[in-house]
């Protein structure tokens, strides 16, 4: 397990510049909006990360219902967690690139605005986990909210749309007109951050662990 | 499935005789509500134009904050006296005694409405229910909230610092029943045809049906000991 986690870490060093090098050196400079465009790579590929973190808090939220181990709900909240992070990396670099393209730092567009309730429900969550104190209550409780929150985030994006839509539709459209060199550097990126998520949850999983492990080491202390 | 209608009815009994004696939730939800109106109307210059197509909006808000109060006091009076305890030890289905409170709560807060929306009517110089499908729209909205704030509201009673917890993890799951309300509002009140309302209508209940079904499941896991 140990050298598991050591070999992602590592991986995780030396992906993270290559993704840097494919982002500025290897894509080339978009014609319209110029070097601002760089901010995408880094964009979507948070924003992979942050959905897909919210689709593992959910798959360990039913896991955790119904067989009641540790390790799912370690994970699940591990995964929000670094969830939140990484939304929170997706709205600030999607704010500074609306400011340079569309003129405004926020617009209620669906996945602006879905990203941001998908912030709050992480909020939420981890709040939830912050202040329940019985440490089984906390897995229930949050299990229910992650189950909850999964099935709300499809209906907020199509609400919103229906609402008013502006944000360019990259991927719906095959690509849309991106070179392909961009492609491979968004993968890239994708890649870089999907293993930089997998090296943090692993360490909040070992935190996790330890924590548990000295708890109950003090209760017994105690109890003599 | 008859014994499960009984033991919701006698539930939603028990709540309505006690709520009939003390009228707590429902005064100090009314109260507020009328408060939210009033301190709402401070925005807007008299006889406004717009203020047809922002009432909607108004009266949700309104009905939402009220309602958040209510929930949390109505669950509450369960959590102090142990009697949600003592309903999850008895041998009833647990679903009965959600969906009983789920009622009861429901009745609370139509209730509630009847008189803010004729009280509404003359504040705003609106008149809400102007359309036969309002009442789809009220109910479909208040059931949606009420599941979900039911849920949440006996998640929050056992937490730390309860009254911050329910806002912040009801709010953010309802947004696209709030958005769906406000925006069937404005369109019946205005008159528009019905492609402009019908897919929010549906959405409506798109919404209960889904979340039903999965409260329904997970509701089991929120009161096991």
């Amino acid at each position: 397990m140990k050298r598991y986690c050591a070999a992602i870490d590592i991986l995780t060093i030396i992906v993270i510049p290559v993704a840097l090098w494919f982002a500025f050196f290897y894509a080339p400079v978009e014609a319209r909006t110029g070097i601002v465009q760089k901010i995408f790579y880094f964009h979507v590929a948070s924003a992979w990360v942050g959905f897909g973190a919210l689709f593992t808090t959910f798959v360990c939220s039913i896991i955790f219902l119904v067989k009641r181990n540790h390790f799912s709900d370690d994970l699940a909240a591990a995964s929000a967690e670094i969830g939140l992070l990484f939304c929170t990396v997706v709205l600030l670099t999607g704010m500074i690139w609306a400011k340079s393209t569309w003129g405004a730092w926020w617009t209620w567009d669906p996945r602006l605005t879905t990203s941001l309730m998908l912030w709050f429900i992480y909020s939420g969550y981890l709040f939830l986990r912050k202040f329940t104190d019985d440490s089984e209550k906390r897995g229930k409780y949050s299990a229910v909210l992650g189950i909850i929150g999964f099935f709300d985030v499809p209906v907020v994006f199509f609400s919103i749309r229906w609402w008013r839509t502006i944000h360019p539709n990259v991927v719906q459209q095959g690509g849309g007109g991106m070179h392909p060199k961009m492609m491979t550097a968004m993968f890239v990126a994708i890649a870089a951050f999907t293993l930089l998520y997998v090296s943090l949850v692993n360490k909040r999983m070992r935190l996790a662990a330890l924590e548990r492990k000295y708890y109950f080491k003090d209760l017994e202390d105690k109890n003599g | 499935m008859l014994k499960f209608i009984k033991v919701v009815f006698a539930l939603v009994r028990k709540d309505i005789s006690l709520e009939y004696r003390t009228k707590e939730i429902m005064n100090s939800m009314f109260v507020f509500a009328f408060l939210v109106v009033v301190v709402f109307s401070f925005i807007f210059d008299p006889g406004e134009h717009e203020q047809a197509q922002i009432a909607g909006g108004v009266y949700w808000m309104a009905l939402i904050f009220s309602g958040l109060l209510g929930l949390g006091k109505s669950m509450q009076s369960e959590i102090t006296g142990g009697n949600i305890e003592a309903l999850i030890l008895s041998p009833i289905s647990r679903n009965a005694i959600f969906f009983g409170k789920v009622i009861s709560n429901l009745i609370f807060m139509l209730v509630m409405q009847l008189v803010m929306l004729p009280l509404f009517a003359a504040l705003y110089e609106v008149n809400i229910v102007s359309h036969v499908l309002m009442i789809a729209v009220i109910a479909g909205t208040t059931y949606g909230f009420v599941l979900l704030g039911t849920l949440f509201s006996l998640i929050a009673a056992r937490t730390r610092s309860r009254e911050i917890m329910l806002p912040l993890l009801l709010l953010p799951v309802l947004v696209p029943l709030i958005l769906a309300a406000i925006q069937t509002t404005g369109a019946l009140s205005a008159g528009d045809p019905p492609e402009e309302y019908m897919k929010w209508l549906r959405l409506i209940f798109v919404y209960d049906i889904i979340f039903t079904s999965v409260a329904a499941v997970v509701f089991d896991a929120v009161t096991e000991e």
